[in-house]
């Protein structure tokens, strides 16, 4: 009964709210929860009763910093319960300022070290591919100072050759790379040979769009900007 | 052993569906027959190190066997951390296959030099380390690994005995000293004819092992509790002294003494020559293991 009375959009400012957390994680929150409700609300094929099924789509947050969206969202759509919220980050909680896959129900990846995320969805993606799963996405949430990290390169250029298309990278860009990225994120990833959007991040419908725009072949980058 | 890693690794893909391959241009050249039968099984990344971790702890998410190989310092020491977090704190596996030993390219230089890589992973759980010295045993212990869904270390070296021993039984004694022998020499893989060779003329028992991690710490107290007395010396092709703490564990409760013999972790030997040179540097030809031991032993 409690997840049915915070089940919408509107309730995820006061599950946030349960939570508490200093405050680069809580605007990491912030920037990351409308792309979050999106996702899990029109765009992903997963439910608390599906978290196991080989052919569920997968959504990785590589960005661990500010899970309180996520848990928020989580919470939203039943995976967690708003007790799991009001207790975090205490020792029994399984909810901590970076989430381990191994104690969120529906957590497909434990991450908090950037630049994780996208090698493990490179795996993910090919893991699908050479099962001929044809059908479920894997799709990663990065940050753009996360971007930083040599690893996600790594990443980056192999998809684009190997075209997984299976594969869509989410970076929500809130201008907090150190040397920051000219030309636009998304710049990066087309080079590559990915096929990418940007859109602003409160935007519901243009993220909607994004995330579900065709890119036969190749895969998705959506780049959010925090406006 | 290269070459038998290539034979095991193909002859297995072809039959089971849920082994993927992971490669990073190390040896794709000998992968390249089986990866036109099996494209998406049989991945070439690239000199992309972190993402042939990433990408394994990605695959086995799936449900997948992966298998990821390159030299020992780009497959242990440069990816550490995705080895850490990709595969320990994600709770999946990998079967991970090394080439180079310590120093099996010495004319590389220090680059291509792995001697720690044993003990790197010694400071992460549930890893379990095969060190063969035989091609046969790499095998063997391949079949063994490849079926699983654990995290295995495959620490392949183009040198080794001449002979294969058992492996997946613990410590295994080659020869037997008697009741009022000096102590116990346990020879690490490609260690043990040198070992042999070394102890002669020595009243040991020289123990056998393919598997240093899990540790066979109860097979080591029943050798020692056979032998005249509780002294051990541990020869171990990498990093001197990695099972130094395992062997501390295994007698905690009984007075011993231990040498431990390995690469040396003093100082970098910047030259490059053969590995024979290399072996006399570290003390590891027969040469520096017969004094270490007759000064250990005859004391």
């Amino acid at each position: 009964m409690a997840t049915a009375t915070f089940s919408r959009y509107a309730d995820l400012t006061a599950l946030v709210g349960l939570m508490t957390g200093d405050e680069k994680h809580q605007a990491a929150a912030a920037s990351t929860l409308d792309v979050l409700w999106v996702l899990y609300d029109r765009v992903l094929t997963v439910t608390p009763e599906t978290t196991d099924h080989p052919d569920r789509d997968r959504f990785l947050l590589s960005k661990g910093h500010g899970p309180a969206g996520y848990y928020a969202v989580l919470a939203a759509k039943g995976f967690l319960t708003v007790g799991n919220l009001r207790n975090w980050t205490e020792s029994d909680s399984p909810l901590g300022h970076h989430p381990d896959r191994t104690l969120v129900p529906g957590a497909e990846i434990s991450s908090g070290s950037l630049g994780h995320g996208l090698g493990l969805g490179v795996g993910t993606a090919l893991g699908l591919r050479a099962q001929a799963r044809d059908r479920p996405r894997v799709v990663v949430l990065l940050g753009d100072g996360e971007l930083d990290e040599g690893s996600n390169h790594e990443a980056i250029a192999f998809a684009g050759r190997a075209g997984l298309e299976n594969l869509t990278a989410v970076v929500v860009d809130n201008s907090s790379a150190t040397h920051g990225w000219p030309g636009g994120i998304a710049e990066r990833f087309t080079r590559e040979g990915w096929s990418a959007r940007t859109v602003p991040n409160r935007d519901h419908a243009a993220l909607y769009g994004a995330l579900t725009a065709p890119h036969d072949g190749v895969p998705l980058a959506v780049v959010v900007t925090v406006v | 052993m290269r070459e038998t890693f290539v034979r095991v690794v193909s002859s297995a893909l072809d039959t089971d569906p849920g082994l993927a391959l992971l490669l990073a241009d190390i040896s794709a050249d000998r992968f390249a027959e089986v990866s036109a039968r099996h494209p998406d099984r049989v991945v070439n990344l690239g000199s992309r190190e972190q993402l042939l971790i990433g990408a394994a702890g990605g695959l086995a998410l799936t449900g997948m066997r992966p298998v990821a190989h390159t030299f020992g310092s780009f497959l242990v020491e440069r990816p550490f951390e995705q080895l850490k977090l990709d595969l320990g704190h994600q709770g999946t596996g990998a079967v991970l296959a090394s080439t180079g030993g310590s120093y099996e390219t010495p004319g590389y230089g220090r680059t291509h030099m792995a001697p720690g890589d044993v003990a790197l992973l010694d400071t992460l759980p549930g890893w379990t380390v095969h060190v063969p010295g035989h091609a046969d045993e790499a095998a063997r212990l391949l079949e063994g690994a490849l079926p699983g869904d654990d995290r295995v270390y495959l620490r392949l070296s183009e040198r080794g005995n001449t002979q294969p021993h058992a492996v997946g039984r613990g410590l295994v004694p080659v020869r037997e000293g008697s009741a009022r022998s000096r102590g116990v020499v346990l020879a690490v893989g490609p260690m043990l004819e040198r070992v042999l060779a070394a102890t002669r003329d020595l009243d040991v028992t020289v123990a056998y092992t393919a598997t240093v991690r899990p540790f066979d710490r109860e097979g080591l107290r029943r050798l020692t509790a056979a032998a005249g007395q509780a002294d051990i010396l541990l020869v171990e092709p990498y990093l001197a002294g990695t099972s130094a703490h395992e062997v501390a564990a295994a007698l905690h409760d009984r007075r011993h003494r231990q040498l431990s013999l390995g690469v040396s972790r003093n100082a970098e030997v910047r030259g490059y020559g053969t590995q024979a040179d290399h072996d006399r540097a570290h003390g590891l030809d027969t040469a520096g293991v017969a004094a270490a031991a007759r000064e250990f032993f005859l004391v």
